[in-house]
Parts: structure tokens; sequence; C-alpha cells
């Protein structure tokens, strides 16, 4: 035997191992007893091997980017171990990791469903008008007045056309 | 604290009769969610985690579909309360396993569940006897509209919602259908379809064992992917795989009544005479037998109005329900002793079986 396998969930040693063959392609996992028991592997009621397979497939052939997710602290090297993002910003920074991920484990890499429209325009229409209060206030601090007027404006007529839009709504 | 979801009466998986069908238990679709502004829940501080939880609970219990639910904080549930819960489908082990600021919201019906904090934010899921995906689909999805006009969900255009594992990415979406397949089991078609249906990108477990030859031959398939097509397109693609494992599960079951009919009508003849006077049963036997007692409706051997108790003990025989009913923690010998008690007294009052009106069409 060559060195013990590391657990693919906390690096302890493992003692359990899965095998599956699909597509002539070999997926393997390793687990520590208590990682194990926690995925409910000796809970025939609870296992999933697919699953836990699928997640497994993460970690081979990733490129080698050694990134950090400016918002979570998420690292390359977690994304390996765990086979989960962090947060939302995650999928920016590691955009280039997951693209390769996706290939083999989805019908697509793009998504073609639903979109929360509703969520959308209010999180865009949030992110505007904190733009234009940003101006505003830059305005004011230079003292160009005539700037921070049309500013103003333009924050009263967005504010205006948001309340509008939410009562058409309700 | 779960007593009031146990005994009511008006409890979707193990009360609603009539919409019950042969082959398919029940039918459920799950999305999952995350808040665009907070780390998914393990990577959140548990600060963060409760914060997240009072939001969502808020918001969800709000909305009209949860009219009258129920919130559970899971660390204030005891191991059996959390098992009891997971072997009516209302939350997951994963669930279980989380450490404080996670939680569950149920509706009256049991027919939503919202779970906080698991492995996303929230996993919505609807759930009803029978098979209807597409409807089913459709409650989910205006459960999903409503909440997004008060919640910001984590999504991108490219990715669709964003999950903390790419396996749930675009759109976030699981339907899986609980089927009953003795009929693939006896005739030992399970392995093949497993295989077939897996080249298609659905999965087969089993619901109560392992494998392809499940204890209680109750079997759960749902689809794997979730990115790349658009919901109607994975409902509608599972769908169809569904209806034709259930045209050969349905052959399979003839041909076998055919070529075995006294082989057939002996097994469920001597699983109904058990049942009637059974003393000692462990879970395993239980969920043969009352396979075996599905069967039967579906055979017009019992009245198809008890189809819906079989269906209901599938659910009441198992370990946790047994031992919640004692009402104190008791050895798996003295559970066994349970079991067979509520079995027998159950099927008492059960007419005996009619075995010159098999084989009808169903």
């Amino acid at each position: 035997m060559a060195d013990n396998l590391k657990c693919s969930n906390c690096n302890k040693e493992a003692t359990v191992h899965l095998t599956q063959i699909v597509n002539n392609k070999i997926h393997k996992v390793d687990l520590c007893e208590s990682c194990a028991q926690k995925k409910g592997v000796t809970d025939p009621q609870g296992f999933s091997l697919a699953d836990l397979l699928a997640k497994s497939n993460l970690t081979q052939g990733l490129p080698d980017l050694q990134l950090v997710c400016s918002n979570c602290g998420l690292e390359t090297a977690d994304f390996r171990r765990t086979g989960r993002l962090g947060c939302s910003a995650c999928f920016q920074v590691f955009a280039d990791v997951v693209r390769p991920v996706l290939e083999d484990m989805h019908v697509g890499t793009e998504h073609k469903g639903k979109v929360p429209e509703v969520a959308l325009t209010r999180q865009n229409s949030q992110a505007k008008l904190q733009t234009l209060r940003d101006s505003l206030a830059r305005a004011i601090a230079e003292e160009a007045y005539e700037d921070a007027a049309t500013f103003r404006d333009q924050i009263k007529a967005f504010e205006t056309a948001v309340a509008e839009l939410e009562a058409t709504e309700a | 604290m779960i007593e009031s979801l146990i005994k009511n009466d008006r409890a979707e998986l193990t009360q609603s009769a009539k919409k019950a069908s042969p082959v398919v238990l029940s039918t459920r679709v799950r999305l999952a969610r995350n808040l665009a502004d907070a780390p998914f829940p393990e990577r959140a501080t548990s600060a963060q985690r409760s914060d997240i939880l009072s939001k969502c609970a808020g918001h969800i219990g709000d909305l009209k579909a949860m009219k009258e639910g129920v919130f559970f904080d899971v660390s204030q549930l005891s191991d059996l309360e959390k098992q009891v819960l997971v072997e009516r489908h209302l939350i997951s082990r994963e669930l279980c396993e989380t450490e404080q600021g996670s939680g569950v919201m149920i509706n009256k019906d049991q027919t939503c569940s919202v779970m906080i904090n698991e492995e996303d934010h929230l996993r919505i899921q609807f759930l009803k006897t029978g098979f209807n995906l597409n409807s089913i689909w459709k409650q989910v999805d205006s459960f999903d509209s409503d909440l997004e006009k008060s919640l910001d969900v984590a999504f991108s255009e490219e990715f669709g919602f964003l999950t903390a594992c790419p396996t749930n990415l675009g759109t976030g979406l699981r339907a899986s259908v609980m089927m009953h397949l003795p009929g693939l089991v006896i005739s030992d078609q399970m392995e093949r379809v497993i295989r077939a249906v897996n080249q298609l990108g659905i999965t087969v477990r089993g619901l109560f064992g392992e494998g392809s030859d499940a204890t209680g031959h109750v079997f759960q398939i749902s689809n794997q992917q979730t990115l790349g097509e658009s919901e109607s397109e994975i409902i509608s693609r599972l769908g169809n795989v569904l209806k034709t494992i259930i045209d050969h599960e349905l052959n399979a079951r003839f041909k076998y009544l055919e070529e075995n009919r006294a082989k057939l009508l002996d097994k469920i003849g001597r699983a109904f005479g058990v049942l009637q006077n059974v003393h000692l049963l462990t879970s395993n036997e239980a969920m043969n037998l009352l396979s075996l007692m599905r069967l039967a409706v579906d055979f017009h051997m019992l009245p198809e109005a008890n189809r819906s108790d079989v269906d209901r003990l599938f659910i009441e025989c198992q370990p946790g329900h047994i031992q919640y009913a004692a009402q104190e923690g008791i050895e798996p010998e003295l559970r066994d002793i349970a079991r067979a008690d509520k079995l027998r007294e159950e099927f008492s009052h059960l007419p005996p079986l009619i075995f010159d009106k098999i084989g009808e069409s169903n």
C-alpha cells in the first residue's frame, strides 16, 4: 500500500473507499469513518452515492488557480476539498474554476430557466439609486451646485417611478 | 413540539386517499435558493445564520401558502422528533446535522416545507400524493415568485440561481417521484432500468434500502441535472421517463401474474395472514408486507379505499414513528412488538382478500 488516503471531506485518514464506473470513467471517493457516517454511507436509507460522487468529481482536473473570495474568504483549495462555494460573490471569483466542472455535470453550461425579474429589478434600481446618491454627495462636497440639483431631480424622478411601479404591482 | 403535526388529520402524505395512484406514491419538487447578500450557511458565522434564519422565517411566514404553518428551530428538536420529520419527508438528514441557526417551516396540510440554512439558505419543497409533476411545479414556482417580491435572491445570468454546490446551479430544481415497483424487482429488471435511466441523467435510489432490491420495493427517481435546461424541460423529460417506467412496471406485473399466478396469490395471501396475526415485526419485514398489500389494492383484491391506509402505514411503521407513538425510548425488540400490535389491529378491520377479481385492468 502506498500512502494512506485522506478523507475527501476533512483530511483525516480515509477508511471507507467508494468506486463507481460511469461511461468508462472511474470515479472514486475516500472518506474517514466519521464523515462516512455523517454522509449516511453506513445508513442505507439516507445514502446517495450518486450525489457524493458527483461532488467528488469537482476536485478532478481543475485549473491550478490560487484564488480567494474577498467577500467570504473561500480559497481554491477549500472548493477542491468540499466541492462547495461560499457566497454569491464566489461565482465571479471562481468562474474559471467552476465552468469546466459544469460541462460533465449538467445538460448545458448556461442557465435557460426562470429569471427572478422582480428581485433583479429591485436590486438594479437600488444599485442605481445608490450611484445617484453618491454622485449627489460628491457634487455637494465639490460645491458643484448645478450638478447637485440635476442629481437631486434624477433621484426624485427615480423614486417616484419606483413607487408607481410598486403601486401597480400591489 | 411536533405533536400537532403528527395528529393532524389533514396531512397530505398520511391522509389523502383519493388522489393516490398505482405505481406512484408521491411526487415532490424542490428549489434551492440563496440570499444575494449573505454567505452560504456553511461559510456563515452563527450570528449570520441566526439573522438569516429569522429574516427568512419572517418573510416565508407572511406568504399565503404558509398560512397557519408551523416553524421549528432544529436545535430545539429532539433526535427522535427530527427522525419523525425525516420519515415524513419534511426535512432532510442533512438539516438534522446542522449546527445552531437552522429551521423549517411547514404549512398546515404538510404539502409545503421550507428548510432554512440547510446546504443553501432556502430549500423550498412541495410534496403531494400521486403523480402530478406539472401542477406541483406550478405551485412551487408561484411560491418562489411570491418570495422573490420580498427577498433578494442570488442569481447570475450565466449560472442561474446560485447554490453552494454546483450540482444544483441553474434552476436549483430537483423533482422526485416515489415509485412502488414490485413487478420490476420480482422479474429482475430493476438493475437494467436503473442503468438505462442513469444514462439519461436520472437518478434512482431505494427509499428504504439499497440498490436494485430496495426494501418495500419503493424507489425515489429524480433528475440529476439542473443547468442548461428550463424548468419545464426538466419536468417533461423526467415525466416521460417515469411514464415509460410505469408502463414497464404494469407489464411486468401482468406478465408475472400470467406465468406465476399461484405463486403471486400465495405471496399476497400469506402476507395478509401474517399482518393479521403477527406479534413481532421488524421495519424491513413490515415494508415488504405492506408492499404486497399495495399490490393487492392495485389488483382489486382489497378495496381502493384502503390504499391510503397502506400508504400511511409505510410511514407510520418506520422506527421513528413507532418510537414516537410509544411516547418513550423503547428497545428495538419492544419496537417490533409495538409495530406488530399496530399492524395486527389495523388489518383486523380490513375485509378478506378477494381473489377472483385479480388481473382486471386498472
